[in-house]
Parts: structure tokens; C-alpha cells; sequence
């Protein structure tokens, strides 16, 4: 008894002092972080921000012997000679068509689909939301070659040139977007209480009513986040455009920027950068905006199911 | 209550109608056709394609015979094509481990600041994921321009030589490996950070009441509470990096001397632009046994995950 006692006595003698370095740990530990976090921001965010800079800059400052990472004579010109240029102009438009018409056909089959996967089981319904899954991590880099081929054979055989035009890519993207937009939709619907649904359908409610009217309000937050990464997705696309379209009025942004303003070995660096700026600004935009939806879709994919 | 739900879609399905019209109201049938588009779009435009690749492979240049496996064949007797495969796993592999890590340690000094400010760093540091790759690798391009490279000139500053960022086989792997963890590493930042923030802080306060250091702490508390989240995120990623086709064409299109092509840029370059289509199949298909194990991986902790709820 005496001896517990004296130990517990000893042990608060000793956590006394401990206490205080603990809170001087704590801010010495709150100082670090905030250097590391400084010396990554800096790793992170230079080259949007070296974007930027050269964006401001006209040819012969870009090709002068004075600081890169500075500007001396800040100009608009290359924005100025971009946004009156029909070509870039018609790959911002393709761009945007694309993604938006993409949007709206991945969150229609996804949305219907997701419910259907997940609350009104049928035979096989297990193994198509797995499937759905699996679909989601095929890459696109196994998909082109045959699906090149056949483009090729449907051309051949009903006289529908898939090949180079802008419109193709409605039917591609959906491929990269759907799997993933159902997989958390099938997520957020399953989180649902089945009493809800239940309620309505004894209150006689089709289906269909039963998705529009709670389903969907009661979801919304995934919704807006698999829309999110439904626009980013298509607008980010590379490689689909790059290997199904040629001509300049069919590009969509990446691969117009990349086909078109690098001619040869001139590279016209200034206008390269303000291109890429202002095709990466409506992701950034929508980013800046919803980023909690944003990072809800992002941790949903992996977290959730 | 119970009785009305119970009796509620016997009374629908008692009522006999004619069959084709009993069969378009059960729920099972109007399941399938609410699921009917996604699984077209996934037969027709994933699946197919998939098992087309390997037929495809199977045959001669001009698509006119079958030959088996005589592209594997060639493949195999190709330096290049070895030269594909170990830069691809040294790409992937690589790149993953250290987006692992750097994403690990940011999400720490995350999760350490004020919660008050957590929101507008994490914001900052996510940048990288949101702009499009094929854009922010330009922007990479034009940091390693071989006349111009603002890194070079800091150097200069140091009297450190010139950099061949992009045009000798060592730093040109080195670069686009950095590129891929610089757009990658976020992403691992914002699962990390998600996963630390679901372990409870008692955890915490019994493991510094025992006395641990804070290398225990993380070895002990908060490693195997986040191993699920970090074996799945290394997962997906290395399935990602492992097809990554945008930085690699954009930065170096596999130069110099193809060394820094992987499958997909070595793919696209033999299939579509050297208009090889079987070659070119047979080279993609390379990507599958990876993909397959890590997709096993992936899905066998997703239905445990689904049976322990």
C-alpha cells in the first residue's frame, strides 16, 4: 500500500516537468510543420506559378539572359493574341461541348444505374456492381489500340466515320467516367436509411419517384462530387483525343495546345504557358469553389463500399 | 404498420395481368433496364475491347493472318522492348514509393497545424491533381527546356553545370519520375490525411501516458490504424502510374533513345504512329498482369471490408 503510494507520488513528481516540455515540444513540433509545409508548397505550386510568369512575359524577354522568374515587362499580349486566335478559341469550345455533353451522360446512366445496383437487386446485380469496380481500373492505355481498330471496322461496315471528330469522344469518355461516378453513387445511395424509401413506396410511390424525389435530394453531395470528377476527368483527357482526332477544328485543349502551338522545334513558350493556364483555370475554378465536394469524391472512391 | 408494408407488393403482384406486362412490372426487370445502359456501355466499349486487344495481338502486321504468338515472339528478341519493361516497373515502382512517402509526411504536418488552418493548405497543396497532367507537364517542359531551364539558372547561381534534365538517359528517367510524384503525391496527401484524422485521439493520449516517443507512436498507433487506407492508395496508384501515358509523351515521348518509354507511350508509338496495330496490341497487353494482381489485391479488401460491416 505505502509503496504504491510513494510510486504514484514519484510518478506525478516526474509527469510535472514532463508536462511543460511536452507543450514546448508541441510548438517546436508546430514550427517544423509549418517549414516543411512552406518548403512543399513551394515544390507543389513553382511550376503552375512559373506558368504564370512566363504568361506575362513577350518572346524576347522569355529568350533573354535575365532572371526566368522574373518580369520586367509584364504584358497581356500573349493572352490578348490567344483569345482572338479562332484556333484556340474552337479548342476551348470543342473542349467544353465535350465535357459538359460527358457530364450529362455519365450522371444519367450512373445515377439510374446506381440505384437500380443498389436497392433493387436483380439476378446478377452483385456481380455487375464488382464488375462496375473492376471496369474502373482498366486504363484507357489497354483500350486504344482496339478500340482504334474498331473505329476502323464500324467505318467499314456502316459508313460512320468515328475517326477524327470531336463528337467521338462523347462515346469514349463515358468509358473512363461512368464506372467510377456509379461506383459512388452505388456508395452514397447504399448509405441511405431503407426506411426512407420504404415510406414511399407504401405511400405508393413508382420508382422512378422513389429515385427523383428522395434519392437524389438526399445524395446530392455525391452527385455534385462524382459531377465534379466527371468534368475534370474529360477535361483532362490526352490520350483518347490524341490518338482519334487530327485536325485542328476536331482537337479538344491538351492536345490542341500541344499539336498546335508547339510547331517544330519553335517553341513559342509564352503562348504555350498562357494556353495551358487558361486550360487548366476551369478545373482550378470549379476546384476553388467546391473543394469539399471535390475531396469527398476523391476519399469516396477508395473509403468507400 | 408491419402488416400494410407486408401486404403492400403482394397486392401489386397478385394482381394477374397479362404476362409480357407482369414480367415489365416486376422489380427485378425494371432493375435491369434501369442498369441495361451501363452494362452496354461497359460490354461494348470496355469489355469487348479488352478481349478484342488480345486477338488483335495474335495476328500479322497488314491483320491478314493469325500468327500466334509470333509478336511475343519478336517482342521478346527486341532490346527496346526489355528496355520498356524495366523502365516501366522503375517508373512505377519507384514513383509510387516515394508519392507514398512524401504524401505520408505532408499529411503529418497537416494534420499537426491548427485545424483552423488546415483547410487553406490542404487547398493549396492538392493544386497539382486538379490541373489537367498533359498542362502541368508542359509547364514541367518548358522548367527542363534545355537552353532555358529555370532550374538551371538557380544552379548557374550555385555554380553548379548545366543539367540535362531531359536529355541524358539518367536525368531523364529522374524527371519524369519527379513529375509523376509531383502530381501524384497530393493525392496521397489527401487519403493519408483522411485516415488520420479517423484515428482517435485516446489512442494517442494512452500511447503518450505509456511513454511512447513519437516514432512509437507512428509505428505503433498510427501505421496499423491507416494500413488499409495505405496499401489500398499505394494499390490504385501504382495501377495508374503503371498505365501513365500523359507525362511520359508530353515530357520526353521517349527519348533519348527510348529509354524512358513505359507501355503505354511504346504502345502508342508502335500501334498508332509506326501504324503496327497488332505490335502495338501485344505491347499493351504487357500492362495486364500487373493490373490484374493489384486489382486482386484491391478487391479482395473491398468485399472484406463489405463482410466485416
Amino acid at each position: 500500500m505505502a509503496d504504491a503510494a510513494v510510486a504514484t507520488a514519484s510518478d506525478r513528481a516526474a509527469s510535472r516537468p514532463r508536462y511543460g516540455s511536452m507543450s514546448r515540444d508541441r510548438r517546436w513540433a508546430l514550427r517544423w510543420s509549418y517549414f516543411f509545409l512552406i518548403l512543399f508548397a513551394i515544390f507543389f505550386l513553382t511550376p503552375p506559378i512559373y506558368m504564370f510568369i512566363t504568361s506575362l512575359k513577350t518572346s524576347a524577354e522569355i529568350s533573354a539572359e535575365s532572371n526566368p522568374w522574373w518580369v520586367y515587362n509584364p504584358t497581356l499580349s500573349n493572352y490578348i493574341e490567344l483569345l482572338t486566335q479562332n484556333t484556340y478559341l474552337t479548342f476551348f469550345r470543342n473542349s467544353a461541348i465535350v465535357s459538359v455533353i460527358t457530364v450529362v451522360i455519365t450522371m444519367t446512366i450512373s445515377v439510374i444505374a446506381a440505384f437500380a445496383l443498389a436497392r433493387m437487386r436483380f439476378w446478377g446485380s452483385a456481380t455487375l456492381a464488382t464488375g462496375v469496380f473492376l471496369t474502373y481500373l482498366i486504363p484507357e492505355t489497354l483500350l486504344f489500340i482496339p478500340l482504334f481498330k474498331m473505329f476502323a471496322w464500324v467505318n467499314e461496315t456502316f459508313g460512320i466515320q468515328l475517326m477524327n471528330n470531336w463528337w467521338t469522344m462523347l462515346i469514349l469518355y463515358p468509358t473512363l467516367t461512368v464506372p467510377f461516378a456509379t461506383w459512388i453513387m452505388i456508395g452514397y445511395f447504399a448509405s441511405i436509411p431503407k426506411e426512407l424509401d420504404e415510406a414511399a413506396l407504401i405511400d405508393g410511390a413508382t420508382w422512378m419517384q422513389t429515385l427523383t424525389k428522395i434519392f437524389i435530394p438526399v445524395a446530392l453531395p455525391g452527385i455534385i462530387a462524382a459531377t465534379i470528377f466527371t468534368f475534370t476527368v474529360s477535361w483532362a483527357q490526352f490520350l483518347y483525343p490524341l490518338a482519334f482526332t487530327t485536325s485542328t477544328t476536331e482537337l479538344v485543349l491538351p492536345v490542341g495546345i500541344i499539336t498546335t502551338l508547339i510547331k517544330g522545334d519553335v517553341f513559342n513558350w509564352g503562348q504555350i504557358m498562357t494556353g495551358a493556364l487558361l486550360g487548366a483555370a476551369p478545373p482550378l475554378i470549379i476546384y476553388a469553389f467546391l473543394m469539399d465536394y471535390y475531396i469527398a469524391g476523391l476519399t469516396a472512391g477508395a473509403t468507400k463500399g | 404498420m408491419a402488416d400494410i408494408a407486408a401486404r403492400g407488393p403482394a397486392a401489386v403482384t397478385g394482381d394477374s395481368r397479362s404476362g409480357l406486362h407482369k414480367l415489365m412490372q416486376r422489380k427485378s426487370t425494371i432493375a435491369f433496364l434501369m442498369a441495361l445502359p451501363l452494362i452496354v456501355l461497359i460490354l461494348s466499349l470496355v469489355a469487348y475491347p479488352a478481349g478484342y486487344a488480345i486477338y488483335l495481338a495474335m495476328l500479322n502486321k497488314g491483320m491478314t493472318r493469325f500468327v500466334g504468338l509470333g509478336n511475343f515472339d519478336f517482342l521478346f528478341g527486341r532490346e527496346t522492348f526489355w528496355m520498356v519493361v524495366y523502365q516501366s516497373c522503375l517508373f512505377a515502382i519507384t514513383a509510387v514509393i516515394f508519392k507514398a512517402i512524401i504524401g505520408f509526411v505532408v499529411a503529418h504536418f497537416v494534420h499537426n497545424i491548427p485545424s483552423k488552418g488546415q483547410r487553406k493548405w490542404r487547398g493549396m497543396l492538392l493544386v497539382p491533381w486538379v490541373i489537367p497532367p498533359a498542362m502541368s507537364t508542359l509547364a514541367w517542359l518548358w522548367l527542363f527546356d534545355p537552353s532555358y531551364s529555370a532550374f538551371n539558372w538557380i544552379l548557374a547561381n550555385f555554380g553548379i553545370d548545366r543539367v540535362p534534365w531531359l536529355g541524358e538517359t539518367g536525368w531523364a528517367r529522374f524527371s519524369v519520375i519527379l513529375v509523376n510524384v509531383w502530381i501524384g503525391a497530393p493525392f496521397f496527401m489527401i487519403m493519408y490525411l483522411a485516415a488520420l484524422k479517423s484515428v482517435p485521439e485516446q489512442l494517442y493520449e494512452a500511447a503518450s501516458i505509456d511513454g511512447a516517443t513519437w516514432w512509437q507512436r507512428i509505428w505503433y498507433v498510427t501505421l496499423p490504424m491507416m494500413r488499409n487506407i495505405i496499401a489500398i492508395t499505394a494499390l490504385f496508384s501504382l495501377i495508374v502510374t503503371f498505365a501513365n501515358f500523359d507525362i511520359v509523351r508530353v515530357l520526353t515521348k521517349g527519348d533519348p533513345l527510348n529509354t524512358t518509354h513505359v507501355f503505354a507511350t511504346w504502345a502508342f508509338r508502335v500501334g498508332i504512329e509506326s501504324g503496327d496495330i497488332p505490335l502495338g496490341s501485344a505491347v499493351s497487353l504487357f500492362m495486364v498482369p500487373i493490373l490484374a494482381v493489384a486489382a486482386t489485391f484491391i478487391l479482395r479488401d473491398i468485399s472484406k471490408r463489405g463482410s466485416e460491416v
